[in-house]
């Protein structure tokens, strides 16, 4: 097993954005690798973007780390915390279910399907986890709601259902309601690709602007290699479980170095 | 033996088989709350994750969808008694068999309802829980079930409409619901005609109303569902 730092306090405040740890992170199904010793740093504030073929596994980068599948080997770190591990008279070992939702805390994610509450109005599905985890009182969370949807541009669709949502405002919710949760860190799974064209727009425009507070950590897998452009501090192409190349942005688009890279973005940018 | 239809005999038995009706429906709706509550019970018990608690709910499950309602029924009133166990504890007049017999039985049934109900909530919506770090309390009590539980009032209402027509086999214990009734008129006055033909039309006037209910109960899930 890899040598793990001992945890080190950093003095960063409760809440701010996370840095986010990945070494040597193995996740197989099955006979299928999809994880091969994975690692990789991001930093506070950073917004990496991963693309790569469909299938390579980019996707479950992102639900490793918020714990949807558990990883085989391998430590993953949510700022000073491990998030797989807790330390136990000197050593590392597994954490408690317990140990791993506190660290959770720090994480959120939205999902290509949006999984919205469908039995909830947009307001309590951003009310619900504040209610229910953070002990927010009923008013407090409505307040905190309604402040949220008018940020993602919905303030006028409280008492609207999920159902009588187009997709993309029905994203924003889902943007919302994870925020309501002050995450460190916030992941984005294809979070367009179930989207008519024209709606792309209004929730790009809303990470922009979360991109552009640098509140959090993003780590986004995305198909928009326009926005990814724009936004990315950082994209990695990944394939077959390991970062194939990274860098910033324009040196990965105009100048890739990997045969794979440049295959992969000729097919995606001539359709 | 006479067969035909006494219009006066009927009447003159009218109000008693009514009675015996009135005590077969109470059987049959003190068994649906057993069989609402505990089927969620069996359900969630069937789902979780400790094996000593699903693989005995599975097995207990399976053995009462595999038996005849009369065996449990019988096993309750007249094989409980004969345990070790205190003779408080284990035995009970007809009437509470009969509403725990038909409790139990079709709490089985209800289970595999909920079950699918519960089956039927997409992956996404505990993803989305695990995201928002809800507990799994929460998840069941706030994501889940509500949307479960709708689904599953169909496939209930379908087993209660089915229960109540089970529920005479209380006669077979001596309790006095409709049918039971009916067979003491039988045996007392040599008529059969009369007391079995207003039998019949008593379930009749419950359950086409109440089945009626289930398939508008059917198509309003289905429409908010969708």
């Amino acid at each position: 097993m890899s040598q793990v730092e001992p945890v080190m306090p950093t003095g960063s405040s409760p809440k701010g954005a996370a840095s986010v740890e990945m070494k040597q992170v193995v996740k197989a199904f099955g006979e299928h690798v999809v994880l091969d010793k994975l690692d990789l740093d991001v930093d506070p504030g950073e917004v990496v973007v991963i693309i790569g073929p469909s299938g390579s596994g980019k996707t479950t980068i992102l639900r490793v780390v918020m714990t949807l599948e558990r990883i085989d080997e391998g430590h993953i770190r949510i700022g000073d915390r491990q998030l797989y591990h807790e330390e136990k008279e000197g050593q590392l070992i597994k954490a408690s279910e317990k140990h791993i939702r506190e660290v959770r805390s720090d994480i959120s994610m939205v999902f290509q399907h949006f999984n919205l509450f469908p039995h909830m109005s947009a307001q309590r599905n951003v009310m619900l986890a504040p209610i229910k985890v953070r002990g927010h009182t009923e008013d407090q969370a409505a307040e905190n709601a309604k402040r949220l949807l008018d940020r993602v541009g919905l303030g006028d669709k409280l008492d609207h259902r999920p159902s009588e949502l187009s997709g993309g405002q029905k994203q924003r919710v889902a943007i919302a309601r994870s925020l309501a949760m002050e995450p460190r860190v916030m992941l984005f799974d294809e979070v367009t690709s179930a989207l008519d064209p024209e709606l792309v727009g209004e929730v790009l425009n809303v990470l922009r602007e979360l991109a552009a507070s640098g509140d959090m950590t993003m780590m986004m897998v995305t198909h928009e290699m326009g926005f990814a452009s724009e936004m990315a501090d950082r994209v990695l192409m990944f394939d077959k479980g390991t970062i194939l190349e990274q860098g910033p942005p324009e040196q990965i688009f105009k100048d890739p170095q990997q045969e794979r890279t440049k295959n992969f973005l000729k097919a995606v940018l001539s359709h | 033996m006479q067969t035909r239809w006494d219009w006066e005999y009927a009447f003159e038995i009218l109000p008693d088989m009514v009675q015996g009706m009135l005590i077969t429906i109470a059987v049959t709706l003190i068994g649906i709350v057993i069989a609402v509550i505990l089927g969620l019970f069996l359900a969630l018990g069937r789902r979780s994750s400790l094996k000593w608690l699903s693989y005995p709910t599975a097995w207990f499950i399976e053995f009462v969808r595999s038996t005849p309602l009369l065996i449990q029924i019988y096993m309750l009133f007249y094989a409980l008694p004969a345990t070790d166990l205190p003779r408080w504890l284990t035995t009970w007049p007809a009437f509470v068999t009969m509403f725990v017999a038909l409790g139990i039985h079709y709490g089985c049934y209800a289970s595999e309802a909920y079950r699918a109900g519960i089956e039927s909530v997409p992956r996404g919506q505990w993803e989305a829980s695990t995201s928002l770090n809800l507990k799994i309390k929460t998840t069941w009590r706030s994501v889940i079930l509500p949307q479960a539980i709708p689904r599953s009032l169909p496939p209930l209402g379908n087993y209660f409409v089915a229960m109540f027509k089970d529920a005479p086999i209380g006669s077979a214990i001596a309790l006095s619901g409709v049918l039971f009734v009916a067979r003491a008129f039988q045996s007392a006055d040599f008529r059969t005609v009369e007391p079995f033909t207003i039998a019949g039309l008593l379930f009749l006037a419950v359950s086409v109303p109440a089945a009626a209910f289930v398939r508008r109960l059917e198509r309003r899930v289905a429409y908010e569902s969708s």
